[in-house]
């Protein structure tokens, strides 16, 4: 099985942490895994703006690196959403077809792919888990409150696997952040205010640590928590993951 | 002429066509019984009894009405204090208990469908202070599904279902019950 | 493009109303959710709904002319409006026609849309909006901010100000079961004396003729029955093929709007009352040309139940003002780009695409997909301010070349890091008004990468 890691450019630029994690942890379940060169975004911050067109570039960059792959898998349910449900606008190549199936998040590929169901990680903590919009509505990583479905999320499976790890009763268990990409620019006050109520809900429930599948709602929120200065730490679920036990 | 541009643009504009689905029978585990149907009907403010809890149909809305009240019905079993028949719309306004035969009640939400042949005058069921639906035991249904399968909503020219007490909460959602309608809603089941 | 930004950011200021506003509607959404989760079935009957209304428009034009004609058998009135100027003289005709003057009115997202309200009262009528959330905003003179709730937005002490001005109640009061009977009151004596009803339409049957009408408070209902001439407004969308079909909708449109397992009156119009007349308007105004837009057809199956407002986590923090349309909050942003694209060229982002008003939606509209299509188009036709577009140039050009990608990311680093707080945290920087961002470490993850597993 030939598998690509994906790391994001945010990620990538200011969370290299997450990246590492990822790493070690896809290493520590026994797979070899390749990080290809010159690997830089998946197009999402231009496409979301409405221009796609100049995302355009972008997909096919990725789709080069990419390719030859069995998987490509990427701590981001949002990226990975992206790829597959935008990359509708380039030539449908059998490349193209491949990345739009088989690029996966990690929690994706750690539970439909590998089967995973235990891990050797502790992490004593009461952990707030933020259900990011993309993974969870986009790819389905959990039926989501509105739905009438009984299934856990994919992310809560994973955290109960590690030992320690006390998840935190919220009283919205899936509301949005407020990141939402440039509309965090494009409507600060709102974005803000989302992520101060969102914040509020964890802090109500005792959380020690926020984690969630997409680093890009920690960073909102984490930018929130340190102008606050409150005590509640953000960590993405690949290091909670990836810890010791 | 509008109707001619408007086919002419929607004929133009339509998507390739799309199937029918079938509606299925949803079966509930359980039966349709009374006891569901009032613990609905109950959650949206009307009260369901039974006649024979009062010895007929006539005690039981003198019993939970008191007695110095007008009523209005076109039922024989209970005196009507005016003439339907001769009474038009507006002259309703002062009618304090609607009294009124209804078809079919759904246990899914405690609605019952009430037709124009039933009321005598539209308004009735929703210009009386109060109004009163009396509905055969036996007439009461699962869903919604079951109650259009069973009633014919072009046989008269108006029929509704009215599932509770006349109610908005469009201040502050704060519940507040007799809007515009009928301030209270009794079921009699017979 | 940024006015509704403009607008949230007002409306927030006010940081306990909000509070207040979006609890109030998420006590919606859930009440919503019980009742949903409360049907085995429910994720069944909101594809069955979506299927039914797919199969209507598909024939919409085949069910249009069988409503129509089964309409006429029963002895009802059937005209047709192309746009909302021809719908109200439509209106505005047939009440010449019966010497009407004095209206009452029951909700219809459709006349507010046309304008009739404003166009009648032109025409010297009296127009009284029935149900009481409506008739509050009238007397207050604003738009609706919900289609379900009207005056959401409001507190019960604006309320009771407002009704001790307008219908003297006791200065003071805010009871809303106090302010609720004077209504009452007051608008029984409305009906009496009303010369005609107008009414929206909820569902209208193409296999009986018939129209719907569901309401809580009866308000349409004492109107039509009293009134001896009864209007019913319908957009061409409202159809649905048979009765047993209202099955399937009347149990997905008060859950969804209310949590209520039923609206209290679901009132099924086939023919006029004796001695009455009934006049039924189909109107396009817009609707064919959505029609036409494959990506955005879908929109024409909503059924107006407000679930995608509830559960807005934008709506509920910026109120429905801030659409400055009929239909606000997700299912504003998608239909109103359709009817005037560079007037609300900034409502599809009003959104951060979290795709819970289509989860909601009980006849599973794409909303946020769409959201993210009007934003393509509204990019290609030039309405995004051009910095905006200018960046995302940019941007693309960077994030396509790994040589421009590994220098930006170093300089964004290096500025972050480096450079003192006051010249990163200025005006011009929207992240940092309530943010900080996040701290800037010495190597990326492919700096570290090839440090440490370039063997590899």
């Amino acid at each position: 099985m030939k598998i690509a890691l994906f790391i994001p450019c945010y990620i990538d630029q200011f969370y290299p942490q997450v990246g590492i994690a990822t790493l070690e942890l896809l290493e520590k379940l026994g797979c070899t895994v390749h990080f290809p060169e010159g690997q830089t975004c998946c197009g999402q911050p231009m496409a979301n703006t409405g221009c796609e067109r100049d995302a355009i570039p972008t997909y096919e960059h990725y789709v080069k690196t990419f390719s030859g792959y069995d998987y490509v898998v990427t701590p981001s349910g949002s990226c990975a959403y992206h790829v597959r449900k935008h990359y509708d606008i380039i030539e449908q190549t059998g490349a193209v077809q491949h990345l739009r199936k088989r690029t996966l998040d990690l929690s994706e590929f750690l539970l439909d792919v590998l089967k995973v169901e235990h891990l050797d990680a502790c992490f004593p903590a009461k952990v707030g888990l933020h259900q990011s919009c993309h993974g969870l509505r986009g790819l389905r990583l959990g039926p989501g409150s509105e739905r009438n479905l009984n299934a856990p999320s994919a992310l809560h499976t994973l955290l109960s696997m590690v030992e320690g790890v006390e998840i935190a009763e919220l009283e919205r268990a899936d509301e949005c952040c407020g990141f939402g990409g440039t509309f965090a620019i494009n409507e600060p006050d709102i974005s803000a205010k989302m992520g101060k109520d969102r914040i509020a809900d964890h802090a109500r429930a005792g959380v020690e640590v926020i984690t969630a599948g997409d680093m890009s709602c920690l960073m909102h929120l984490e930018g929130l928590l340190r102008r606050q200065g409150s005590p509640i730490q953000v960590k993405h679920i690949a290091e909670i993951l990836n810890t010791k036990a | 002429m509008s109707k001619a541009h408007i086919l002419k643009a929607i004929q133009a504009a339509k998507p390739v066509p799309c199937p029918l689905p079938v509606v299925p029978v949803f079966e509930a585990e359980t039966p349709p019984t009374r006891e569901i149907f009032g613990s609905v009907a109950a959650q949206s403010g009307s009260r369901v009894v039974r006649a024979e809890d009062f010895v007929g149909l006539a005690t039981a809305v003198r019993t939970i009405y008191p007695k110095d009240i007008s009523i209005a019905t076109p039922l024989r079993a209970i005196q009507s204090d005016i003439d339907l028949q001769q009474a038009s719309p507006a002259d309703l306004n002062g009618v304090d208990v609607a009294v009124i035969p209804a078809q079919l009640g759904v246990a899914e939400n405690g609605a019952v469908w009430v037709t124009e042949a039933d009321c005598v005058h539209r308004v009735l069921p929703f210009i009386a202070q109060h109004l009163v639906l009396v509905l055969p035991e036996d007439r009461i249904v699962r869903n919604m599904h079951e109650a259009y399968a069973q009633i014919k909503i072009d046989d008269t020219g108006f029929g509704v279902f009215i599932a509770g007490p006349s109610k908005t909460a469009d201040i502050e959602q704060s519940l507040v019950i007799g809007a515009q309608g009928a301030r209270s809603l009794t079921i009699i089941l017979i | 493009m940024k006015e509704h930004a403009t607008k949230a950011a007002a409306f927030i200021q006010d940081e306990a109303r909000t509070n207040w506003h979006d609890e109030s509607l998420w006590f919606v959404r859930s009440k919503r959710d019980k009742a949903a989760h409360g049907i085995p079935e429910w994720e069944q009957l909101r594809e069955l709904a979506s299927q039914i209304k797919d199969h209507t428009l598909s024939h919409l034009d085949e069910y249009l002319e069988a409503f129509e004609a089964k309409a006429k058998e029963n002895g009802v009135t059937v005209h047709w409006a192309a746009d909302a100027a021809e719908h109200n003289r439509i209106v505005h005709s047939i009440l010449q026609e019966h010497n009407a003057r004095r209206i009452v009115k029951s909700k219809s997202m459709l006349t507010e849309e046309c304008g009739l309200n404003e166009y009648l009262e032109e025409q010297d009528m009296e127009v009284i909006d029935t149900d009481l959330g409506e008739r509050i905003i009238q007397l207050k003179e604003e738009p609706p901010s919900h289609i379900v709730m009207p005056a959401i937005h409001l507190k019960k002490e604006e309320v009771g100000e407002l009704f001790h001005q307008k219908l003297q109640t006791k200065k003071g009061a805010t009871d809303p079961q106090y302010l609720t009977e004077a209504a009452r009151q007051h608008l029984r004596q409305s009906f009496l004396q009303a010369d005609a009803a107008i009414t929206g339409v909820n569902f209208a049957i193409a296999e009986t003729g018939g129209v719907v009408v569901c309401t809580n408070e009866g308000n349409a209902d004492m109107g039509t029955h009293l009134a001896p001439l009864q209007i019913h407004c319908m957009g061409i969308e409202k159809i649905l093929p048979k009765a047993e079909h209202l099955g399937v909708f009347t149990r997905l449109l008060a859950r969804s709007a209310t949590g209520q397992p039923s609206t209290i009156f679901t009132s099924h119009h086939h023919k006029a009352k004796e001695g009455g007349a009934m006049h039924i308007v189909i109107v396009d105004n817009g609707r064919t040309t959505q029609l036409g837009r494959p990506d955005f057809r879908n929109s024409l199956k909503c059924i107006r139940c407000g679930a995608c407002m509830n559960t807005c986590p934008i709506y509920r923090r910026s109120g429905g003002h801030s659409y400055d349309s009929t239909v606000p909050g997700p299912i504003g942003s998608i239909l109103t780009p359709g009817i005037d694209l560079k007037k609300y060229s900034g409502l599809p982002f009003a959104s951060t695409l979290c795709g819970s008003c289509s989860d909601v939606c009980p006849v599973k509209i794409d909303i946020h997909e769409q959201l993210y299509k009007w934003r393509q188009i509204i990019a290609e036709e030039g309405h995004l301010p051009t910095a905006k577009k200018q960046s995302m140039v940019m941007a693309g050009k960077v994030l396509s070349r790994p040589g421009w990608y590994k220098m930006a990311g170093k300089s964004a680093r290096w500025v972050t890091r480096w450079l003192p707080r006051p010249l990163i945290y200025n005006p011009l920087n929207t992240w940092g008004k309530a943010r900080e961002l996040p701290e800037a470490p010495k190597e990326s993850f492919q700096e570290w990468y090839r440090k440490n597993r370039s063997a590899s």
